[in-house]
């Protein structure tokens, strides 16, 4: 089983090796054969996070199949949560790189967050401060109205409360947030801040200075 | 060049004192209650020392020093002065930013240059000033009001304002030093703070560092220079002011919150950001050996470009000579 995990991110890897001359082709002018080139199926591996429930696994599966991918392999972490406390999923299909796009998508509008797809990371993850009266305010709601937050869920939680419970306490968090939504979950942080009279150090997003 | 100097603080005394070694000549100097102009006859100023006909800086800086004065001539005498480039490093102040504007558009309303080195005219007048530029033979430079010796507005020029996408950095280096001395001491705020005002790196009232009104005074600049630049018609550029800016400072910042950061290899900045559309300054985690990590009073400045990828220019950002030199460079481009 850990082989198989270890092996993953290669295999994604290779897959969007292989399908990088389709597109390349399909980008230009037709094949030398005269067939069109985005035909070609090649491997793909998305990771997926699921539900806890019954059915939750065969709900995911089906917009491959039903999009024209071919299933390969299917590893259920089940050992495993995601910082949302969700189980991850890690599928292998053939498909084209068109019906790749199609499949995703349609995973999407099924509800099931897509955290990697072939190299591309969908999950992403955002460390910020919090300080003033963190007890005072509840830390513990301020935690769970972050992660009842549609965009990010609270991976992990460090507290300084150097002064005891009544001066002011610093927080560090690390979110993960779904992709392309940290501005989001930033934004929700913020706004739950101003309502408790809370202040952020927000990282500098987009910018690996 | 013949410059008049304006405001005789440690900024306007180095350019005079420097000029010299730049090739320009000093020919009237003031500050808020006197001036020295030199007529080129053995007057107040007279033929300096070395032979020139401009002022002497060392009997300006000595009259600075022992009677709180720069010479027995008015104020007034220094801007009707026959000079071809005017010095302005009056303090900055907010609002209608004056009387630095006023001393700017006195420049260019007799067709003269202006180099300013005060924030207040180009951070909440840009739209004027560019005005009175365009009824004007002259021009205004601004290095010096952005980061120091830093030369950030050159930069951006060189680059485009059109090709830059955003320009970002630590622009105050007393707010800097503090968020560095609480990191590397585990210190809270006030104590570093007493300790930079001991050291002569904050002042009395430090409000304007430590709220962030300095740094963002200059990213509202920076925002004018990228918005009037990357426009053919000024009356299309987005003009910035103060109050354009979302502004938050590092004076709650508890020391508590900077060792959760350092835990995790980050600290904490004041950084600030503008873009053609948005000034923003507040403290920000940062990897803690990352480029805008800069420690002490040093600044820089990150510019992005569409096309040249990312540059980065630090050093530093305030002193006397340091900002003289910024001055004396605007001064040789308008040669």
């Amino acid at each position: 089983m850990s082989d198989r995990r270890d092996g993953a991110p290669e295999a994604a890897l290779d897959a969007e090796d292989a399908a990088a001359p389709v597109d390349g082709e399909g980008g230009d002018a037709p094949s030398p054969d005269g067939g069109h080139a985005a035909a070609t199926p090649s491997t793909h591996t998305v990771r997926l996070e699921l539900v806890d429930e019954p059915g939750q696994l065969l709900a995911a599966l089906h917009p491959i199949a039903d999009n024209g991918g071919n299933l390969l392999s299917i590893y259920h972490e089940r050992g495993n949560k995601t910082p949302r406390g969700r189980i991850p999923v890690e599928v292998d299909f053939e498909a084209t790189p068109e019906r790749f796009e199609e499949i995703v998508d349609a995973l999407r509008s099924e509800g099931v967050n897509v955290m990697q797809a072939g190299t591309e990371r969908y999950a992403e993850e955002v460390t910020l401060l919090l300080f003033g009266h963190l007890i005072d305010t509840d830390l513990s709601d301020t935690l769970s109205r972050i992660e009842a937050c549609e965009s990010a869920s609270v991976a992990d939680v460090s507290l300084a409360a150097p002064q005891g419970t009544e001066e002011a306490s610093s927080a560090r968090l690390r979110l993960e947030a779904r992709a392309g939504e940290t501005e989001a979950a930033l934004s929700a942080v913020r706004e739950l801040a101003t309502e408790k009279e809370l202040r952020v150090v927000e990282p500098l997003t987009g910018v690996d200075a | 060049m013949r410059l008049a100097v304006i405001g005789a603080g440690a900024v306007g005394r180095s350019v005079v004192e420097l000029a010299g070694e730049y090739g320009h000549e000093v020919v009237a100097v003031a500050d808020s209650s006197s001036a020295v102009v030199a007529d080129g006859t053995g007057g107040t100023g007279g033929p300096g020392s070395d032979g020139r006909a401009g002022v002497d800086p060392d009997a300006v800086a000595a009259r600075k020093a022992e009677r709180g004065i720069v010479g027995d001539d008015d104020p007034a005498d220094a801007l009707a002065a026959d000079y071809d480039v005017l010095v302005e490093a009056t303090p900055t102040t907010l609002g209608d930013a004056e009387p630095g504007f006023s001393h700017v558009t006195t420049a260019l309303e007799r067709d003269r240059h202006a180099v300013l080195a005060n924030k207040g005219p180009v951070a909440e007048r840009f739209g004027d000033l560019r005005a009175a530029v365009d009824d004007s033979d002259g021009e205004i430079r601004f290095e010096a009001t952005v980061g120091g010796a830093i030369p950030a507005v050159s930069t951006v020029e060189d680059i485009e304002p059109g090709h830059v996408t955003a320009v970002r950095g630590v622009l105050n280096g007393t707010a800097n030093f503090i968020l560095t001395r609480m990191a590397a001491e585990g210190l809270d705020y006030d104590h570093v703070l007493a300790e930079a005002q001991d050291l002569g790196v904050a002042e009395a009232d430090p409000s304007f560092d430590v709220d962030g009104t300095d740094a963002a005074l200059k990213c509202v600049i920076l925002a004018n220079v990228l918005s009037f630049g990357a426009v053919d018609d000024p009356t299309d550029a987005r003009e910035f002011t103060l109050e354009d800016a979302d502004v938050s400072g590092i004076r709650d910042v508890p020391g508590s919150a900077l060792r959760l950061a350092a835990e995790d290899g980050r600290t904490v900045r004041l950084i600030g950001e503008a873009t053609g559309e948005a000034v923003r300054v507040a403290p920000r985690l940062v990897p803690e050996n990352g480029t805008l990590a800069v420690s002490g009073t040093q600044n820089i400045v990150q510019i992005e470009t569409s096309h040249a990828g990312r540059l980065n220019i630090s050093g530093r950002g305030a002193g006397g000579p340091e900002t003289a030199s910024a001055v004396l460079g605007d001064v040789g481009r308008l040669e």
